[in-house]
């Protein structure tokens, strides 16, 4: 028999304490998203909220640089969506935890839970850790440093006299391109990949505001799917 | 600097923040659901695989064409830069210090 699982304070520090070598990258990473937010005309209040209530690093760059007016709405909603659908697969992985603990407990946890925080509580899960604790305490101590590092870089971002001239505006391009790196799987991404960038430029070209966000996502991911399907399915 | 710290972009920009912490809390609470009730189809679990690296691209393939030759140039130091390193932070260096020499060299654009 395994031990049992157990939710206990004790783990939440535990969790907690494991997050903290993250927390310099997640305030360097914060500072920057609030520069971005003030640079697109997104005011201090809801640069926090979008920290404090959405709490997704990636959806944020992108709902801040999609941030216009007057607002799109179905694309800042649509986009989020989209963009977090991979949580999905996260949660499964940890399933020995949360579904032994209170089901109040399993959803409270989630709620902060990044790809970071995410991959440490697997890490620790298949270590032999027991206590489910540890991946709410790790979410805790990501979303108090990005919150702070957002409201910092929001507010000191506004007096950088000249963004342009030292390329501040393009953080969020170089931000991007550094995640997609990591998405990189190897040659079977490359078709995907031109599709998606294709049909974005294109759809740009004729159809107004930022529907080319979901278009280019949609026929990229569905070719990859398929063509992956195909490769493997025989 | 920032006269009203409690400006908003809309009056109902706060809603709308809110509608997009719901649409993130489903996909982050939906895979609890999906342990107890179903299993995704293969086609599903590789299609959502697939999505953000697709995202990225239709997201950043207007901004790096808009950003003209200067902004092509980093952007491929920004990819050679994480690729090489596996570093966010230092290729976001890379390509802001590039870009902000190359704009210095290339003042037309």
């Amino acid at each position: 028999m395994r031990e049992p699982i157990v939710f206990t304070r004790a783990g939440l520090l535990r969790g907690f304490l494991a997050a903290l070598p993250l927390s310099v990258s997640c305030v360097a990473f914060a500072l920057v998203y609030g520069l971005i937010a003030g640079q697109n005309g997104v005011s201090v209040i809801e640069t926090g909220l979008l920290s404090l209530i959405v709490f997704a690093g990636a959806s944020q760059f992108l709902a801040v640089e999609l941030w216009d007016q007057p607002l799109p709405v179905a694309t800042l909603v649509g986009a989020v969506l989209v963009l977090n659908l991979r949580h999905l697969l996260m949660a499964p992985t940890l399933r020995r935890w949360l579904t032994a603990i209170p089901a109040g407990r399993a959803y409270a946890s989630v709620a902060v839970m990044t790809d970071e925080t995410w991959g440490l509580s697997l890490a620790d899960l298949e270590k032999g850790g027991r206590d489910a604790a540890f991946l709410a305490g790790a979410g805790l101590c990501l979303y108090v440093f990005w919150f702070a590092g957002s409201i910092l870089g929001r507010l000191f971002g506004g007096l950088v006299p000249d963004p342009e001239r030292f390329g501040l505006d393009f953080l969020g391009t170089a931000f991007f391109i550094a995640l997609l790196s990591g998405f990189w799987k190897g040659r079977g991404d490359i078709l995907p990949w031109l599709a998606a960038g294709g049909t974005a430029l294109a759809a740009q070209a004729l159809i107004p505001g930022t529907w080319y966000i979901v278009i280019g996502a949609l026929s990229g991911s569905l070719l990859g799917a398929w063509l992956k399907g195909r490769r493997h399915g025989g | 600097m920032e006269a009203d710290l409690l400006a908003l972009t809309e009056w109902w920009s706060p809603l709308l923040i809110l509608a997009m912490g719901v649409a993130t809390y489903a996909t982050r609470a939906g895979g609890l659901v999906l342990i107890k009730r179903m299993r995704l189809s293969p086609f599903v679990e590789t299609w959502l695989g697939q999505i953000p690296g697709a995202v990225f691209i239709a997201l950043v393939a207007p901004m790096v064409l808009r950003a003209g030759p200067p902004g092509w140039i980093a952007a491929a130091l920004t990819l050679a830069a994480a690729r090489l390193w596996g570093n966010f932070l230092a290729a976001m260096a890379v390509g802001t210090v590039a870009i902000a020499l190359l704009r210095a060299l290339w003042p037309a654009a």
